[in-house]
């Protein structure tokens, strides 16, 4: 009884912790699933028809495609211009800063219906074509806000004087930048990269709004959602999970790893 | 990490002797992407103002400039009652999330220990996976013969027999999606409560629950506003859980402007409806924050 007692939050924590995954384990689940009907919602036979043919489906692994292509482009430009916004704001004075502040928040508290029709009612006015571009263009937007508020963080959180350091040492400041600032920011660059992809390859409401006929992952899977998702999708977003995952997952260790060397070499 | 947005923005901008440089740099770093957001965030914004003013030139689906404030009531006088669910849900939808979110957040920055970054590395880990299937996975969760629904019916705890294609479905769909959201920023508000104070507390005789109410809770209040609105915003605008999860009767602000969008090609009365969105937020957050008392912390 007293140990529940302390332990409480503990459990409840680690309870709540499992509940974020209960539907995606679902999803893998289900990938392994052979459905009686056209929907894929409850378990009836097991099958790997869908792992191993993962485009056995026409348009999944084009649409797949298209996602990956967009997520690329998208998350190396909003990565950039906004590594850029950042060093700026915590680097230099400027005159307006927190006008800057305010434009890279604002589209991180604009529903995504707001940002994805008002873009539309732009390139409607301008009779812009939609496609591959527009959804792109769409897509550098709103990384951009979440690249500078993590790489603005990781800035923050640097020690200054590892710079000061440098300079001591008669580095100049273009090598001060090259070997000491900027691979200290990397790992949070990195991350705000992968935060970017994962964002700009699972949106859907922003896409929707102005991809003319291009159908991207999401849009298929929507598209899919009123005549049954089929197996292959299941199989393909739980590739991604898990992939992605790994990928967090080495990172963390590894920068654990070097951590721990660098503390027990000093 | 997103959710720390609001959090982060009010940290103190370090700024040593000797890395004060020139503002024409810093501008010249900030242009391509401020004209970026510029053009493709504020011009679209104002873009959706005219669009919501626009008339009708008799050509369905072509409009012509104009000052059709009249769009402005039909888009209120026709959708009202998705305006009132989309704010009722998404409410109750936060303050679940909240209650959720808050044991897991409490857990993560005091007890976890070297577990720590790990644990925040799953709490993200959601948005590897996808949205829109994560959404439809609830559709087998709270399937009418499974598990959860065949037990609250045998309790006759469900009025309609059923959670799917409920409220209770949408408003469970949209407290899951943005859990993260909430997480993270309690945990940055949870993190940088000295632990002293709570021992402190307990050593002048107070419970854990007066400790807590007295301590944690109102230490913790900047994270709960930031994590409240970070979840409120999204789910007040989305129209993937009401779709996926909800009848044709629990349409919400977010399908309103989806289908006189891309469907009825009616793009004056949906700018009028995604701008009439847009502005009641700011004043929603506005209200939320003074009642908070938390206007200086966020």
């Amino acid at each position: 009884m007293k140990w529940l007692r302390k332990n409480l939050i503990a459990i409840i924590g680690i309870l709540v912790l499992v509940y974020l995954f209960v539907p995606i384990a679902v999803v893998a689940i289900l990938s392994f699933n052979e459905p009686a009907g056209k929907f894929n919602v409850a378990w009836n036979q097991f099958s790997l028809e869908a792992w191993q043919n993962l485009c056995g489906v026409p348009g999944v692994c084009q649409s797949f495609l298209t996602s990956i292509e967009i997520g690329v482009l998208a998350t190396l430009a909003g990565t950039i211009l906004g590594t850029m916004i950042a060093f700026a704001l915590v680097r230099y004075r400027f005159r307006g800063r927190s006008t800057t502040n305010l434009l890279i928040f604002l589209p991180m508290a604009t529903p995504e219906v707001v940002l994805g029709s008002s873009l539309l009612a732009l390139f409607l006015n301008l009779a812009f074509p939609l496609g591959f571009w527009t959804v792109t263009i769409a897509h550098i937007m709103f990384i951009i806000s979440f690249v500078v508020v993590t790489v603005k963080a990781r800035l923050q959180g640097m020690d200054p004087r590892l710079e000061e350091a440098a300079r001591d040492l008669y580095a100049d400041p273009q090598a001060t930048f090259r070997y000491v600032t900027f691979p200290l920011v990397l790992p949070g660059i990195l991350g705000a990269a992968l935060l970017g992809f994962s964002l700009s390859f699972d949106d859907y409401i922003i896409s929707a709004f102005n991809a003319g006929t291009l159908v991207t992952f999401p849009i298929f899977i929507w598209g899919a959602a009123q005549r049954g998702i089929p197996v292959q999708v299941n199989a393909l977003a739980t590739l991604v999970f898990v992939l992605s995952l790994l990928v967090v997952l080495g990172a963390q260790f590894t920068n654990h790893r070097r951590r721990r060397k660098l503390e027990s070499a000093v | 990490m997103p959710a720390l947005a609001p959090v982060a923005g009010g940290a103190k901008v370090s700024v040593g002797a000797g890395v004060q440089r020139r503002a024409r740099t810093a501008y010249l770093l900030l242009l391509p992407g401020i004209a970026w957001l510029g053009l493709f965030f504020v011009v679209p914004l104002v873009s959706l103002f005219f669009t919501s003013l626009q008339s009708p030139t008799g050509t369905p689906g072509v409009y012509q400039p104009g000052f059709e404030a009249a769009n402005y009531l039909t888009a209120i006088s026709d959708y009202w009652p998705q305006f009132v669910k989309s704010f009722i849900y998404s409410g109750i939808a936060t303050v679940l999330a909240l209650v959720i979110a808050y044991p897991l957040a409490y857990f993560i920055a005091f007890k976890a220990g070297k577990w720590r970054a790990l644990l925040l590395v799953l709490v993200v880990a959601p948005f590897f996976a996808s949205f829109l299937l994560r959404t439809y996975a609830w559709r087998t969760i709270l399937a009418d013969e499974g598990f959860i629904t065949s037990t609250l019916n045998a309790l006759h705890l469900l009025p309609e027999g059923r959670i799917l294609n409920t409220p209770i479905a949408v408003i469970t769909g949209l407290s899951y999606n943005f859990l993260p959201f909430m997480i993270l920023p309690l945990y940055a508000a949870l993190e940088r409560i000295d632990p002293r104070l709570i021992e402190a507390a307990g050593d002048l005789y107070a419970s854990p629950f007066t400790g807590f109410r007295k301590v944690v809770w109102p230490l913790s209040l900047p994270g709960v506003v930031a994590g409240t609105l970070l979840t409120f915003i999204p789910a007040s605008g989305d129209y993937i859980n009401a779709t996926l999860l909800g009848s044709p009767q629990d349409r919400m602000v977010g399908n309103a402007i989806q289908i006189n969008f891309l469907q009825f090609r009616d793009y004056p009365v949906a700018s009028a409806l995604s701008f009439i969105l847009m502005a009641i937020i700011p004043a929603l957050v506005f209200v939320y924050i003074r009642r908070a008392g938390t206007e200086d912390l966020v």
